[in-house]
């Protein structure tokens, strides 16, 4: 059960070799204990002083998520003036995420956005005079928070997750209806059909769940363009990472004139790529708005894959790409893919880290044949470590908003788990809508819907009661 | 002609079942009172369906008996049926239900008005308020007779400005052809207050001479008795009962409300006012739910001095000759013969979101109100507010703190904390659905949470409270006990839990463990727990409740903490939210709007955001630290 105990990552997600997470309020010494175990000896963090450090693992259950360094910092001396813990770890998205989600699991709840800073501010820790900025931070922060958690959800998510919540609203309508109007409304026999769709819609939040895993919960994923001069190949790389023909691919330079999205998973990462046209000068007006808006895909990517047809010399359409990728770098990252290995190699990685200069000292430089699929292993290797080594990065809202729905869906799981319970222990039909009520409002945080008037419409719309 | 005709302390206005309450509170807290009414023959009037309780409502009678009100009492000592619901479910949804004798019903609360002491019956029409300086001096009536008072307390039910209707028939009176009061909404609307236009219904009442009762199913009471209020001895509650009937509508009866739909003034846009949902005519029955082949209607007498019976089930506001036609489609009722006529009612009322959780006037000090006449539906809710209404009166005048019943006391506290925060857009009525802590508030536990109250505000008396206080002590003792006997896998435990159908023992139990089994309960296993001592059985009723359902108990207790936090954090009166940097518009709107009195309050008004009360907890913060500074 969720205490008022919050959780969150306490510094930026991208970049950093290092990140916090910051565990506020009475449970943060039990939350620690179930997922802390030291590295030597068998020490409980909760009964160590306060302001010690300690050196040891996350665990999720039996699995380690991560070796990490801890901060014991005990009521009221610390931030919030409540009893806190801070999880130093390694930084980089995915790691502060999956402690963040177990510590979750096991007992905290996610904090609101600026939720740290209100509490210090109401438990006398921080100055008056700061107090309009304790609002602006709750209200900016949250703002973002609300519109970025609904927009972010895919479409086809959230539908799965209203049709799931709608299933439990009626199933809560008819046990209420069979209440409030006994004689009208039987109950003989409900218990069973209950089961039956417990257990149904526990298989489909089940498979939501494990779609989060994944990150595809959410509508963004890491931005990334293929870019290069026509005819390199970059539309077949676009079909092959699809697994499927979604760009036309011919011989004839320019066949894509306009930009192609395509969401793509690839190992759990999801990618939005973008397939451009081919940058060339050139007289051809459709092509031409082709290329500019290729050049602005540029300027939004996360991730650009720079693609070079490696059995002919470097031209100047290559010369004029590279002069884009190289002139303002600002935290984008580039994979340079020699295409066409299987044509004999004019371009070696040499040669093009000498034409890119400073800038390209960094970027992997990888030897591929789209069309015999060879060197894909690497292209998602490298792919991985950019991510993992937090070098690539969404913006942290997102993957908060990730954590948010998967401990909520996981929270619906748990109450319908305990509906079953209620069924085969026999306990009376009005205990099986407390448990099905908590799994209506998690679901309903996903969604932005609240259970107490949605239950009273459904009441008198599908159930014929009164007088 | 106009003049001073007396002082008062309080003015009740109305003596439905919320002004009886409203108005006895008041007296038996020794303020002088008078309460107004139209007829003298309405007191405590029934005019819709004749019986008290039932689900959720069952739970309302039971506070307002365990706060030192008066309907638990008076439909003990009138019922002529009586049946615990849902005895098959949960402690927390059993509820009592009571046919009455309705002209029984109203004469013996006529009695306990006549008899009160410090309180006047008078019957007149009151038209208009006397409000200076936003605060309500008492009222003036039809005639012209002005009464002053320190408190007023309105309890107009269904009467103002009402009119019934069916067919094209239009009466302009209040229910039961008395008479309508038409003269106070206008005053009340001079005073600032806003108003709605609500509609309810009845059917038909019937001779029951003309009723074959041999097509219908007969529906009759509990064999055991349990009484609504706590002082009534169960003894005196094993009476002869009477019985209702079962019967239902069918494809020919639909057939004829749908041709005969466009005579209605529902569906022919006659009637302004919304109606309920929950309490739907059978011709909105037979359009909305069009996929049911048959519904129920049940034949409930009115009395046992009379032969009119109540058709419960087919409320309507058809013309006559479809009434006729309707009524005799259904089993049983082929000869019937129609007393008085099914209509619908509509009637001024109050958006209660004007009203502070007290139930007083947030724009006129001194006023307050309850009842239909706030929004709500059914005796039940009315008594609920009329009593709490007149608790507040009272308390005013003396100056005394005002009671406010938060939502984890009880289910008169989730009543008026839903009509004076959520929107209301039709007649309100209690629910089950609608306590989030319901497994706390429990009928069967009502004077345990509410006689404190009940004994504070002065109308429990000190032995009552007593026992009270005795029985919470029992109950703690002995659910500790009980937690610790070691029941050992002998063969006489073999032997009962054979009995039961429940699994033998295979080591030794915990008595509690085997208390929780849903196949067992404390009584049952009685005969294995030797050192049990000699206890009522209404401690042994709340020791099994405690032990079985301890885990969903602990999980509500612990809600209940978290929803206090919010409640104890006051807002100021009368204040401008506008001036909060950081609140979101629509935010500011709603709570300048409704001015709640507390963060929890806000919290569940509608268009008011988590991040709002963030704002607004910081907000009150930085106010108090600044008003420490100062001083």
């Amino acid at each position: 059960m969720k205490t008022d105990t919050i959780a969150a990552i306490a510094t930026a997600m991208a970049n950093s070799g290092i990140g916090i997470v910051r565990i506020s309020g009475e449970e943060a010494f039990s939350v620690i204990d179930k997922i802390y175990h030291p590295k030597k000896g068998n020490k409980i963090l909760s009964q160590a002083a306060s302001h010690t450090v300690h050196y040891g693992y996350i665990y999720d259950g039996d699995k380690v998520v991560d070796e990490v360094m801890v901060l014991v910092l005990k009521s009221p001396n610390t931030y919030t003036r409540e009893d806190t813990v801070e999880i130093d770890c390694h930084g980089g998205t995915l790691v502060l995420t999956r402690i963040l989600e177990t510590a979750v699991k096991f007992g905290a709840r996610l904090a609101e956005p600026g939720e740290f800073t209100k509490r210090a501010f109401l438990n006398g820790r921080i100055d008056l005079s700061q107090a309009e900025s304790v609002i602006d931070v709750i209200n900016a922060q949250n703002d973002f928070a609300l519109e970025s958690s609904l927009r972010q959800l895919q479409g086809t998510v959230k539908q799965e997750v209203q049709k799931i919540r709608g299933k439990l609203l009626h199933e809560i309508a008819f046990i209420e209806s069979a209440l409030d109007d006994p004689e009208h409304i039987s109950m003989e026999g409900y218990g069973d059909r209950l089961l039956g769709t417990v257990e149904d819609l526990s298989c489909q939040i089940s498979s939501l769940v494990s779609s989060s895993e994944n990150g595809i919960l959410l509508k963004e994923g890491i931005n990334t363009v293929i870019i290069g001069k026509p005819n390199v190949g970059k539309s077949s790389l676009m079909n092959l990472l699809a697994g499927e023909e979604r760009a036309i691919v011919t011989d004839i330079a320019g066949t894509t004139r306009d930009a192609l999205r395509e969401q793509i998973n690839l190992n759990g990462i999801t990618l939005n790529v973008v397939d451009t046209a081919g940058i060339r000068d050139t007289e051809d007006k459709v092509e031409r708005i082709g290329v500019d808006r290729a050049k602005s895909y540029l300027g939004q990517a996360d991730l650009v894959l720079f693609m070079v047809d490696s059995s002919a010399c470097l031209d100047k359409d290559d010369e004029e790409i590279l002069s884009l990728l190289s002139g303002k770098n600002d935290g984008k990252k580039v994979i340079v893919l020699l295409n066409k290995s299987d044509l004999g190699q004019a371009v070696t990685e040499d040669l093009v880290r000498a034409q890119m200069g400073q800038d390209g000292m960094g970027y992997p430089i990888l030897t591929v044949s789209v069309k015999d699929g060879k060197g894909m292993e690497g292209l998602e290797q490298a792919i991985k470590e950019m991510f993992f080594h937090g070098d690539l990065s969404l913006h942290n809202e997102i993957y908060i908003t990730n954590v948010r729905q998967k401990s909520a869906l996981q929270s619906a799981l748990c109450s319908l788990s305990m509906v079953k319970q209620s069924i085969e222990d026999r306990m009376p039909e009005d205990f099986y809508s407390i448990d099905l009520t908590d799994a209506c409002e998690e679901l309903g945080n996903i969604t932005g819907e609240s259970v107490g008037e949605d239950l009273v419409n459904e009441i008198f719309s599908k159930f014929c009661m009164g007088k | 002609m106009s003049f001073v005709a007396e002082e008062y302390d309080v003015c009740v206005v109305g003596a439905g079942h919320a002004g009886c309450e409203a108005a006895l509170a008041c007296a038996r807290l020794g303020l002088e009172t008078i309460v107004f009414t139209v007829s003298i023959e309405s007191i405590a009037l029934m005019p819709c369906n004749p019986n008290i309780g039932g689900s959720s409502k069952g739970h309302l009678v039971r506070e307002v008996d365990a706060l030192g009100g008066q309907m638990g009492i008076n439909i003990d000592r009138t019922f002529i049926q009586s049946k615990m619901l849902n005895v098959s479910k949960g402690p927390a949804v059993h509820s009592l239900r009571a046919q009455a004798d309705k002209a029984e019903y109203s004469r013996e609360m006529r009695r306990t008005l006549e008899q009160a002491e410090h309180l006047t019956i008078r019957q007149a029409e009151v038209t208009e308020l006397i409000v200076e300086d936003g605060a309500v001096k008492g009222v003036k009536t039809f005639s012209g007779a002005s009464y002053y008072s320190k408190a007023v307390v309105l309890c107009t039910g269904t009467y103002l400005k009402s009119r019934c209707l069916y067919g094209d028939v239009v009466n302009y009176t209040g229910p039961n052809g008395l008479q309508a009061a038409n003269g106070l909404s206008d005053s009340l609307r001079e005073h600032g207050i806003e108003l709605f236009r609500f509609k309810t219904g009845t059917p038909a009442r019937v001779d029951s001479r003309s009723i074959d009762f041999s097509k219908m199913q007969e529906q009759k009471g509990d064999s055991t008795v349990v009484p609504f209020s706590f002082t009534t001895n169960p003894k005196d509650v094993q009476i002869e009962q009477v019985s209702c009937w079962l019967t239902y509508t069918n494809g020919k009866t639909h057939g004829i409300i749908r041709e005969n739909l466009d005579r209605s003034p529902l569906y022919s846009g006659m009637i302004e006012g919304t109606g309920p949902r929950y309490c739907p005519s059978i011709e909105d029955k037979v359009v909305k739910f069009s996929d049911k082949e048959r519904h129920q209607v049940f034949i409930e007498p009115e009395g046992l001095s009379t032969n009119e019976m109540y058709v419960g089930g087919m409320s309507s506001s058809l013309p006559e000759d479809v009434q006729y036609e309707m009524y005799r489609t259904v089993a049983g009722l082929e000869h019937v013969k129609i007393v008085r006529n099914a209509y619908a009612i509509e009637y001024d009322c109050i958006n209660p979101r004007q009203l502070y959780p007290t139930l007083e006037f947030k724009a006129v000090k001194g006023l307050f109100s309850g009842g239909q006449f706030n929004g709500s539906s059914g005796y039940e809710e009315a008594a609920a507010q009329g009593l709490v209404a007149g608790i507040n009166a009272a308390m005013s005048v003396k100056g005394k703190e005002l009671l406010v019943l938060d939502r984890s006391t009880s289910y008169i506290g989730v009543l008026i904390d839903d009509l004076v925060t959520k929107e209301n857009r039709e007649p309100y009525r209690m629910m089950t659905s609608r306590a989030e802590y319901r497994l706390l508030l429990r009928q069967d536990n009502a004077d345990l949470r509410l006689s404190k109250i009940g004994y504070e505000v002065g109308l429990i008396p000190k032995e009552r409270y007593e026992w009270v206080l005795e029985k919470e002590r029992l109950i703690e003792k002995e659910t500790e006990r009980v937690q610790q006997v070691k029941i050992g896998a002998n063969p006489l435990v073999q032997k009962l839990l054979e009995e039961h159908g429940s699994a033998p023992l295979k080591t030794g139990a915990n008595l509690a463990e085997l208390i929780r089994r849903p196949e067992l309960s404390y009584g049952i296993l009685a005969e294995i727990d030797q050192e049990r001592p000699d206890l009522p059985e209404e401690v042994a009723e709340q020791v099994n409740i405690n032990i079985k359902y301890d885990g969903y108990i602990k999980r509500q207790l612990k809600q209940v903490k978290d929803f206090k936090k919010l409640e104890h954090k006051k807002l100021p009166e009368h204040f401008d939210y506008s001036q909060v940097s950081g609140l979101r518009i629509e935010a500011k709107q709603k709570l300048n709007l409704y001015q709640p009195v507390n963060v929890g309050q806000a919290s569940r008004i509608s268009g008011v955001s988590p991040a709002d009360i963030s704002v607004l907890l910081v907000y009150l913060e930085q106010m108090y630290r600044k008003e420490g500074q100062k001083s």
